[in-house]
């Protein structure tokens, strides 16, 4: 009885462990069919050539890093507005009826396939962006409009936790000294969530830096450090997606190298989330 | 200066209207496409098989390979998940390896479908020569649905009352017997949640399942065929702009499995809560 009782538990730290197996093997493969190219050419060329055209051996993909950049910092400023009005007013204006009702369906949003938004954004904003704005349509601004409505939900449900989180004696303290609701999530609730509510944005972030195939139908993707909003950028998902079915040989490392920079980058975000929210479950 | 009380009359209203947007943008890609998708929807768009690479006839291999391919994705990454929530709340809650175990769950659930997609690739297609396949499209799923599966699990586990493990070990049940007839029955409502959830996660995905299903548009008959699943097939036509009308069409039975599939797991989730408050 006891043996039997061992060898499940073992089973079961098995299934506990394939967790790390996976991101190890991940990480593994990645890195054993990238790694030539970029010790090859170079970290430095290879990061911040501004090159890239696989045909003649050059693989700089800093276009591709500034295109991701760019998109991702314009999908932050679209969510971001909407996300934190969300939480807050949910959390600390809505009754938890209401708040009950509309938290699902704003993590619905989530739900929804990432091409039906990359088709949203060419049947509804292409023509809005040609008609009002000029260019073509396909665009950074394009792209960060529709990722900013994807990482809706990721920062907004996570916001919603953290400020939930907030004991409520600090309400009861800060509204019985006379402050006013506005005033008592300005200075006792929104400082006592912050470590979450960032983790959560850092997470928006790593969406929106990891997001393929919407980016792909409204971006453009034309190899090109763009100067301006209306221009058309590649981010580094798209570069993989793209040539993926036909690279060969160098081509097809140096696209495997593209995400091994995907890779260390969402990495080093996940860290940071990781801290961050372990600092506001300390708290 | 405003006056406080003005001051936040203003912030609740604005915020308001901040909320009131981010659900009117749900509500209006839902409705766009069920407002161009639905009059294309009959038995025929369903059941029958899609002519002239899409722009006539139906998505019938589609919906085939969607399902068997989440199907795959859900029995592969079910025991994994649910075995490794059961292990991280009822073997050891604290402690080095716990956490390390988190870390890497939680890391996992950030990678991009796109690395999952190159991963998936190498391993399954080329590595062990199970070509652009089902079998390799619905491993590499299983492996991104695995976090959010274990992370739902680990919940509806943790919702359980001790005190139900305390009569069952106090009649002399051991551990596993524990788990297996009273811990497991009642967390089953939210486990449950977890892979109906996982479910949805798979048919949305398009990134991984293109880079190692392949869009092969004929009916499956193995699990070393290809396939294309609807997010796949929806993709190609509205990317290379076959055709919009099937598009849409498409995007509707998407959207609409979507929503069902979400509505059942509130649902599901929401007697859990009953049950335990």
């Amino acid at each position: 009885m006891k043996s039997r009782e061992n060898l499940i538990q073992f089973g079961l730290l098995i299934t506990a462990l394939s967790t790390i197996v996976i991101h190890l093997l991940i990480a593994l493969f990645i890195f054993q069919e990238g790694l030539p190219i970029i010790l090859r050419v170079g970290i430095n060329e290879f990061v911040c050539g501004t090159h890239w055209s696989p045909q003649q051996g050059q693989f700089g993909i800093f276009p591709m890093i500034v295109g991701t950049a760019w998109i991702t910092a314009g999908a932050i400023l679209v969510s971001l507005p909407l996300s934190l009005s969300c939480a807050i007013y949910l959390s600390e204006f809505s009754t938890p009826k209401v708040r009950g009702t509309i938290k699902p369906i704003i993590e619905l949003l989530a739900g929804i396939p990432s091409v039906v938004y990359g088709f949203m954004g060419m049947v509804i904003l292409f023509p809005m962006i040609r008609n009002h704005l000029g260019g073509a349509g396909p665009s950074i601004l394009s792209a960060s409009i529709i990722l900013g409505i994807m990482i809706l939900p990721t920062i907004t449900s996570i916001a919603i936790d953290s400020l939930q989180a907030v004991p409520y004696s600090y309400r009861e303290g800060s509204l019985s000294l006379g402050a006013t609701r506005w005033q008592t999530i300005r200075m006792a609730i929104l400082p006592a969530a912050k470590s979450g509510i960032l983790s959560g944005i850092i997470l928006g972030i790593g969406r929106a830096v990891g997001e393929t195939m919407a980016v792909i139908m409204i971006s453009g993707n034309s190899v090109i450090i763009p100067n301006s909003l209306f221009d058309p950028a590649r981010t580094l998902t798209a570069n993989i997606a793209l040539e993926m079915n036909y690279a060969v040989g160098d081509h097809r490392q140096a696209l495997f190298a593209t995400g091994i920079v995907l890779f260390i980058t969402i990495m080093i975000l996940n860290i940071i989330a990781n801290v961050l929210s372990r600092r506001g479950v300390e708290k | 200066m405003l006056k406080p009380i003005l001051l936040e009359k203003l912030v609740k209203k604005i915020l308001f209207v901040g909320t009131a947007i981010t659900v009117f943008i749900l509500f209006f890609i839902i409705f766009y496409i069920l407002k161009n998708g639905l009059a294309v929807i009959d038995m025929e768009f369903l059941l029958s098989s899609p002519k002239d690479l899409g722009r006539a006839g139906g998505i019938f291999p589609c919906i085939v390979g969607t399902i068997v391919l989440s199907l795959i994705a859900i029995l592969i990454a079910t025991p994994l998940g649910v075995g490794a929530a059961i292990y991280l709340t009822e073997y050891t809650r604290k402690g080095r390896l716990i956490s390390i175990i988190r870390f890497f769950t939680e890391c996992l659930s950030g990678i991009p479908s796109i690395i999952f997609g190159l991963f998936g690739f190498v391993l399954f297609v080329v590595y062990l020569g199970f070509g652009w396949s089902i079998l390799s499209g619905g491993l590499t799923t299983a492996f991104m649905l695995l976090p959010t599966i274990i992370r739902t699990s680990e919940e509806a586990i943790k919702a359980v009352p001790d005190y139900y493990r305390e009569v069952s070990l106090s009649l002399g049940g051991t551990k596993w017997q524990t788990i297996v007839k009273v811990v497991l029955p009642s967390a089953l409502p939210g486990i449950a949640t977890g892979i109906i959830l996982g479910i949805a996660r798979s048919i949305e995905e398009t990134a991984v399942v293109i880079f190692t299903a392949g869009s092969v548009l004929h009916l499956p008959t193995s699990l070393f065929d290809s396939c294309r699943t609807m997010s796949v097939h929806f993709y190609i036509l509205a990317r290379e702009g076959i055709s919009m009308e099937n598009a849409y069409g498409t995007a509707a039975v998407l959207i609409i499995t979507i929503l069902l599939i979400n509505m059942f797991a509130y649902w599901l989730m929401h007697r859990l809560i009953a049950k335990y408050s």
